[in-house]
């Protein structure tokens, strides 16, 4: 009784759990599905890097071997998983789609490709982003664009532009991507997918490659918020390689999913709801509330007096860190090594200014002034002051609601092109995610309808510290009742 | 002209002795093969992070508590940044801001008059010390240059002392003080040959009485006492010379050449460095529990200088002994070993220890001094030999050679005996007295110095007496029947 | 009017150590200043007495206790070098500075 392919692709990935467990159908069947999907429209879409599809096939055999035998290591044993290509596995490139590591396969694996392995879950792909995960179109990949399955002359957003392109696409039921300031939210927003950036510490950073240290995480993105709380609950947890890793106890979110619970309160910020807004997005935004309205939530209007100092805070903090982070690719041990060097140190100059693309090298050197001697204190040192503001705004506003509710970007997804000639105009698309980065939260963006010209518009849900449980709640909520049902035509 | 006066700083750094490195649990080690001692962590890999290494801090602490340095309460990690091949992140965790140890001081030793006199002491102020990682090792070739990283990560304390020594002699007698202190806590080995110590000089001078500091000259990685010692003396003449004729000394960076004997500028081809420290975002601060400093406290060795101060007082030990074995930890602990069975004849113990048991370890390993670990001859049988001869039941003429097969054999003094019949004997009465009145007549001189109240002329009969005997007469006995017949003369 | 910061980009490139095409040069120098000009938004902030926050939540930084692992093979560590002789990395000649 085997599952058409048709209906492998447009199941949720928690339903194709259920049918793997009920044995309606096999790994082989989803991932030769997924695979066949890929073939049929990536050179469309581009999400995709590369996939290696023996090694997946080959992996659901093992999972399908495992259930047969009745030791399947988790009820999601056999399913495909998107992988950003920024996040290490043994053996996997881990090109974080620059030149530098083009060549380079990852000799080990980090605790979220251990914790995918022992679930039993199987890494599908390696997922184009823009260089570094620095961007927010993907337009940065020293590799290939990835065009917006909606509409391929629009962006996917970014940096996890390639996870919520092939999510979209149905090209995979899931996937995972990496957040530093929206680059899953906002990629989620663009391409009408669920995408989720835990509260900092709650993901191990261990085998991601890092942008931002004191920003990055990884999370999930899925066709509902089931399913991106059944992938959260699969990468959470403490890391004893990751000191930066939260040791508290942490609530199953697919747990607290499915548990009873009351309406709260949302508050909508003021500083999110003014000038700049696309008019669709506010208008979809408006039916968001009326819709938490109708379910029986309260709505309260609260203000984040620090919002408008969030990009330049973001960009200072970001690229102070990007700077030190990036410093390791040198042409030495494993990256690309330039031809042209002369002795050593032109070894660096030059094998780094042939491995970067324009907006790492932007980064690069804009981190490097904003440390160095003399500037420290008005940039780096402040914006750490400034980001305590912000922080507390957000602190203090949860004294009043339950959680945040904002659009996810200001517009839908902008073309390709517009936006790659203006650093600043596209830094200000991230200006809706960037504070919950800063503030370390966990944050939510969901589909909530097309605009006018058929591109998806997003919410944003921004919850209390380590309450991914109860944001999801109130995600699902929405969704239930207001279900994206919308496909891409490819 | 004016009298000039040097002033240097040191900025000494010490690899601490871990099992693990400082930020991952690849072990530590030296002479092994390339690359052998690595992981992701230590190469750099991407998506690598940094977790640290408790006992590395805790030993960084006993070096503070070693020297009375202040341990804050809270430690923070930053970043420095700058490229080099042997550096895998490009950047170095250290401690800018937030170090392990703030302040301090160390008392030093100057060479004395004689090998066999104490020096004078000083005191030397620590600025502060703080951890950070060390660097793996470039060899250069002709054409290019090889890394390994090996060394990489090894948990390094970087020990920053205030301007307050004014010579040659008092830098190395600081370093020597650090390294016999660091050895005795087991905190680091302190072997400047395997690059466990390594120290950098700031070097300036200026006319006595003058408050403000010149410009001073950084001359970096001195890897020996001779180093160390060569290149600050050459510095101090070098730029006492130009002060002299007038000139300028440049505040730079030089090369110490040990073979030519002398130093010179770098110039460095880049701009002046800037390191563009921040807090490593990897890591959080850390509050030390104060209950474990007290510990750490607690397990301490006693200092150097107080052990030797407390043997020369409680024992009556020379200088000559207490400048081996209590600049040693391994024979302090060996002697205090044999010290705690026995309770008794520290002299003859420590006297044992220093040199017979060094003459033996020097000739067992033909360079430097076979391992303490690999001594046979254990501190409680050296205690119970002692016990025999006090005994009266062994001469000290025998027990040279009774310890010589002690010490390569491992046996008991009295099986070496057994061995080979080596008994004292209750001496016939007539015989010893009959050996003794030979000796006294054999010289008058003395007996009469004797008489005189000279108690230390009795010792030239004894000799004889020993040797007549065949080294089996009680030497107590013998000295009692010398004074007899002596006073009766 | 929001100041418009001085970029040394010549300086700036030799410390992230990139090499820079002169259209490189010009387009970062530019776009630089203006990024900068932007951020001198925060120069308007009063932060006395803020505590700059190098990390989202309060917490402690683990200690592990010193237990030597498996090292790698040298192999392995060395599985992505572009040149490697000895089980050691080879880089061009390092022409030493201070």
């Amino acid at each position: 009784m085997a599952m058409e392919p048709q209906s492998i692709l447009q199941a949720s990935a928690f339903d194709l759990g259920k049918a793997l467990h009920k044995g309606e159908t096999t790994s082989r069947e989803i991932c030769s599905a997924f695979l066949d999907r890929v073939e049929a429209v990536d050179d469309r879409v581009g999400a995709f890097l590369s996939i290696d599809p023996e090694k997946v096939l080959s992996a659901a055999d093992a999972s399908d071997a495992r259930r047969a035998a009745g030791e399947e290591l988790s009820p999601l044993d056999g399913l495909p998983v998107g992988i950003k290509d920024v996040i290490a596995i043994e053996g996997e490139s881990l090109t974080c789609a620059s030149r530098i590591l083009e060549q380079f396969k990852s000799p080990y694996t980090g605790m979220v490709g251990n914790k995918l392995l022992a679930a039993g879950l199987i890494p599908f792909g390696r997922l184009n982003m823009d260089e570094f995960a620095m961007g927010s179109s993907t337009e940065n990949s020293a590799f290939k664009k990835t065009g917006n399955p909606w509409n391929s002359d629009h962006a996917p957003g970014g940096s996890s532009g390639g996870s919520a392109a092939a999510v979209a696409a149905r090209q995979c039921p899931w996937s995972l991507g990496s957040d530093t300031g929206g680059s899953i939210r906002q990629p989620a927003a663009f391409c009408g997918v669920v995408g989720l950036k835990p509260t900092y510490g709650r993901v191990s950073r261990f085998g991601l490659v890092a942008f931002a240290s004191s920003l990055d995480q990884i999370g999930p993105m899925g066709r509902s918020v089931e399913d991106v709380a059944a992938l959260l609950d699969v990468i959470s947890g403490h890391d004893p390689m990751d000191s930066t890793s939260w040791a508290g106890e942490l609530e199953p979110a697919s747990v607290q999913l499915h548990m009873p619970h009351e309406p709260g309160t949302l508050g909508l910020p003021r500083e999110y709801f003014g000038k700049g807004i696309d008019p669709e997005v506010r208008e979809h935004l408006d039916k968001v509330i009326e819709a938490y309205e109708g379910l029986g939530y309260t709505i309260k209007e609260i203000s984040l007096p620090h919002t408008e100092l969030a990009v330049p805070t973001y960009y200072i903090i970001a690229t102070a860190e990007a700077s030190s982070n990036l410093s390791r690719y040198d042409g030495v041990r494993y990256t690309h090594r330039s031809e042209k060097a002369a002795d050593a140190v032109d070894l660096y100059y030059q094998s780094r200014g042939e491995g970067f693309g324009a907006e790492v090298k932007r980064r690069v050197i804009l981190g490097s002034y904003v440390l160095s001697s003399g500037y420290y204190d008005a940039y780096y040192k402040r914006a750490q002051q400034v980001r305590t503001l912000i922080r507390d705004d957000f602190l203090k506003a949860f004294k009043e609601v339950d959680a945040i509710l904002t659009p996810t970007t200001p517009t839908p997804a902008f073309r390709i092109g517009e936006k790659i000639n203006d650093p600043i105009s596209m830094y200000l698309a991230d200006i809706f995610t960037i504070s919950v980065n800063l503030a370390g939260l966990p944050g939510l963006s969901m589909p909530c309808g097309l605009s006018s010209k058929g591109l998806p518009i997003g919410f944003q849900l921004i919850g209390q510290p380590f309450a991914e449980g109860a944001l999801l709640q109130t995600g699902l909520a929405y969704e239930s009742r207001h279900p994206f049902t919308a496909e891409p035509e490819l | 002209m004016p009298e000039y006066e040097a002033v240097i700083g040191l900025e000494v750094h010490v690899q601490l002795k871990t099992a693990s490195k400082m930020f991952t649990d690849a072990p530590t080690g030296f002479g092994q093969p390339p690359n052998s001692l690595t992981n992701a962590v230590v190469m750099g890999l991407p998506g690598t992070l940094p977790v640290l290494n408790k006992g590395a801090i805790e030993q960084a602490i006993k070096f503070g508590l070693i020297f009375g340095s202040e341990i804050p309460e809270v430690f923070q990690w930053d970043r420095k940044n700058y490229f080099y091949p042997d550096s895998p992140k490009n950047y170095q965790l250290t401690q800018m801001d937030a170090p392990v140890c703030v302040g301090g001081e160390v008392e030093i030793e100057l060479a004395g008059p004689s090998r066999n006199q104490a020096g004078e002491h000083k005191v030397i102020h620590l600025d502060h010390a703080h951890l950070e990682e060390d660097v793996g090792k470039l060899t250069h070739f002709t054409k290019d240059s090889l890394v390994d990283y090996n060394r990489a990560g090894t948990p390094l304390l970087e020990i920053v002392t205030k301007p307050d020594l004014h010579s040659a002699e008092e830098a190395v007698a600081l370093l020597q003080s650090i390294r016999m202190h660091l050895m005795s806590a087991g905190v680091s080995d302190c072997d400047m040959e395997k690059g466990q110590m390594r120290c950098d000089a700031n070097v300036s001078v200026r006319p006595k009485g003058q408050e403000a500091l010149n410009p001073r000259a950084e001359m970096k990685n001195l890897n020996s006492i001779t180093g160390v010692k060569n290149a600050i003396s050459y510095e101090i003449k070098r730029q006492t010379r130009v002060y002299e004729k007038g000139g300028t000394v440049a505040q730079e960076t030089r090369r110490w050449d040990a073979d030519a004997g002398h130093t010179s500028s770098m110039r460095s081809k880049e701009e002046a460095h800037d390191y563009r420290y921040f807090p490593d975002p990897d890591l959080l601060p850390v509050h030390f529990p104060r209950d474990r400093i007290e510990e750490l406290q607690a397990e301490l060795p006693e200092g150097v200088f107080d052990l030797q101060r407390r043997y020369e007082k409680d024992f009556g030990l020379p200088y000559t002994l207490t400048s081996v074995i209590c600049y040693d930890h391994e024979l302090a602990a060996y002697f205090e070993e044999a010290m705690t069975d026995y309770g008794k004849n520290p002299k003859a113990l420590a006297n044992y220890v220093a040199n017979e048991l060094q003459r033996e370890r020097s000739q067992a390993e033909g360079d430097g001094y076979l391992p303490m670990e690999s001594v046979r001859l254990k501190p409680d049988a050296l205690a119970r030999m002692v016990r025999l001869i006090d005994e009266g039941k062994l001469t000290k003429q025998l027990a040279k050679d009774v310890l010589v097969q002690m010490f390569l054999s491992g046996q008991e003094a009295q099986s070496v005996m057994d061995e080979k019949g080596i008994k004292v004997e209750e001496q016939d009465a007539g015989e010893l007295e009959q050996w003794c009145r030979d000796a006294v007549a054999g010289n008058a001189i003395a007996a009469q110095q004797v008489r005189d109240g000279n108690d230390k002329a009795i010792n030239s009969f004894i000799g004889p007496v020993m040797k007549a005997s065949r080294g089996k007469a009680n030497p107590q006995a013998v000295r009692e029947v010398l004074l007899k017949i002596i006073q009766e003369g | 009017m929001q100041e418009r910061p001085e970029v040394d980009i010549d300086k700036l490139a030799m410390l992230a150590r990139i090499q820079l095409t002169e259209e490189e040069k010009a387009a970062y120098g530019s776009q630089l200043a203006d990024i900068l000009g932007f951020f001198q938004k925060l120069q308007e902030v009063d932060v006395t007495g803020i505590r700059p926050m190098a990390h989202p939540f309060e917490a402690e930084a683990p200690l592990r206790e010193d237990v030597a692992g498996t090292p790698w093979a040298p192999g392995r560590s060395l599985s992505n070098a572009p040149a490697s002789r000895e089980d050691q990395v080879v880089v061009p000649k390092v022409v030493e500075d201070a």
